[in-house]
């Protein structure tokens, strides 16, 4: 017994700047080619076959109607996006509060699970006229009802599956120290549930954009980005419905993106999440 | 009883007519009587099945026993846990990865109410202790499963628990680091000067490590032999091979046979009774 000196695996160390760039490039890259692919087949293939343009604009024409409108889009995605962040905020806060309760007491989560599965079932696009009927089609607030109701399933199971999934002789471990239930949670069964709990927070970032621009198919404010594809779709102005449905994805991914960042900052002690 | 380090007398664990019947309806345990004094090294061994591991969680107050009584320093086995009268150690090391190591090992520090200072001063200590130093800052998937098992052994030492109840600590572990590990062990036992039941299945282990080897037989657990291990104390790896280690080696594993024999026996009666 003498290994004093530090031999486990040691933590790969930051390395330049540059080197950390060059080397997510690289990741990136088989991802880029196939994007780069896509995009010249896509853009081809329109002028190869003769498909109507106004039909199926090329990529490069729904970037040009991009950046001539880029105001009135961008302007109209921060809109929805306000609406996908506040309804992704209560549905997914409402459902970490409900997955803590339901996992403290076991017996309320036999008996109230079965309706959270059965909420998950609603078609949401059966329920997003309703929800406007309900709130005002042109407040804020249907939208986020109809995007807090698509994030809270997702959220809820993983939390209720990550607290309850701690393994026995971790629990048996505490109790040995005389902790209490408050103190089993608050530092083993939440811990251990985070990364099941940032799963679902991320696929909910995007859900949370899809209920939005869903609940304003269904009647919104004019500055809504939902309501200008839906009016752009029905006047055969695809060009301009293409660019909304793109700037609807960067706020998606971005959403995601920013959500991802604070799971790494926040998981740096899981082995695969850390560098 | 006078077998303990110091010879001392004092009982520290005192279980009278303990059993176990599970809800399944499965008898995990019957009528075990065992005292244990202070600074014993006391080992529990026997086949699967003989509840071994269950006496040692009904002494740590982690299952109740459906009969009889446990004392744990003369208080029942509830407030000798509220009293943070016993350390830990499982098979699997059971650390928690989002904590460093030091994090880990001041983990029950944290939850008795000790002040950072003192925690971390204890930390240095037991890292020290389990020749870790340096280790504090890494998380535990960093290191070696004998490391994480000593991590885990600081960290149910770090309270200064009277009696440490360890489950088959090295049974996941090849026989090198466990025979280094058994060593190390006996030096902490000997510094720290707590009490300790420890469950195996290794005889060679139990007899090297302990004070009094407790042989249990299954179907329904109970004690069938208790052998007072009378080798020169401190042990060193050269106990191993002392004449008196393998008599005692031969005559646990003539009781475990026994007690095998016997099982064999009453499970032959139960199928003649379930026979006619």
């Amino acid at each position: 017994m003498s290994s004093v000196q530090p031999t486990a695996i040691q933590p790969r160390r930051p390395g330049l700047l540059a080197n950390r760039i060059g080397r997510r490039v690289w990741d990136w890259l088989p991802a880029l080619v196939v994007l780069a692919v896509i995009f010249a087949a896509w853009q081809e293939s329109i002028d190869l076959f003769h498909i109507k343009k106004f039909l199926a604009p090329q990529p490069t024409t729904i970037a040009s109607t991009f950046w001539t409108d880029r105001g009135q889009l961008l302007r109209a995605g921060w809109f929805t996006f306000q609406e996908a962040l506040g309804g992704y905020a209560i549905g997914c806060g409402l459902a970490l509060v409900v997955g803590l309760v339901l996992a403290r007491w076991r017996g309320l989560g036999r008996a109230l699970l079965p309706y959270a599965i059965a909420a998950n079932a609603i078609p949401i696009i059966a329920f997003a006229p309703i929800a406007d009927a309900w709130f005002s089609p042109f407040s804020k607030t249907s939208k986020m009802v109809i995007a807090a109701v698509l994030c809270f399933f997702p959220v809820l199971v993983n939390t209720l599956r990550g607290l309850t999934s701690v393994r026995p002789s971790s629990i048996e471990l505490m109790r040995s120290y005389a902790a209490g239930e408050v103190e089993i949670f608050r530092r083993v069964r939440i811990p251990s549930a985070l990364p099941f709990v940032f799963t679902a927070l991320k696929i909910s970032s995007v859900l949370a954009m899809i209920g939005a621009i869903v609940g304003e198919y269904f009647g919104g404010d004019f500055n809504a980005l939902g309501v200008l594809i839906n009016s752009k779709s029905s006047t055969f102005d695809f060009k301009e419905a293409w660019a909304g449905i793109a700037v609807a994805c960067a706020f998606g991914i971005a959403f995601y993106l920013a959500v991802a960042l604070v799971e790494r900052l926040s998981l740096r002690w899981v082995p695969s999440t850390s560098e | 009883m006078n077998r303990g380090l110091d010879g001392g007398s004092q009982t520290v664990v005192a279980i009278s007519d303990v059993g176990k019947t599970f809800q399944a309806g499965t008898t995990a345990l019957s009528g075990i009587d065992l005292e244990i004094g202070k600074r014993e090294f006391v080992s529990l061994i026997g086949p699967s099945g003989c509840g071994k591991s269950t006496l040692l969680r009904i002494i740590g107050d982690l299952i109740e026993p459906s009969t009889g009584s446990v004392l744990v320093n003369g208080k029942t086995a509830n407030q000798a846990r509220r009293d943070h009268d016993y350390g830990i150690v499982f098979q699997e090391a059971v650390l928690y990865d989002w904590r460093t190591v030091a994090r880990n090992i001041s983990l029950p520090l944290e939850l008795a109410g000790w002040d950072r200072r003192r925690r971390s001063a204890r930390v240095g200590e037991m890292l020290e202790l389990v020749e870790l130093t340096g280790f504090g800052d890494h998380h535990p998937w960093q290191l070696s499963g004998g490391m994480q098992q000593r991590v885990a052994i600081a960290r149910a030492l770090s309270f200064d628990p009277s009696l440490l109840l360890m489950d088959e600590p090295f049974g996941a572990l090849d026989e090198m680091t466990r025979e280094r590990l058994n060593l190390e062990l006996l030096r902490i036992w000997e510094a720290s000067g707590s009490t300790i039941v420890f469950v195996t299945h290794s005889i060679a282990e139990a007899v090297f490590l302990s004070t009094r080897v407790i042989v249990m037989s299954a179907r329904p657990g109970r004690i069938s032999r208790v052998v007072p291990i009378d080798l020169p104390q401190p042990r060193r790896a050269s106990s191993r091979e002392n004449p008196r280690f393998f008599e005692y080696v031969t005559e646990i594993r003539e009781a475990l046979h026994l007690g095998a024999d016997l099982d064999r026996q009453v499970a032959a009666a139960d199928e003649e009774v379930r026979a006619q």
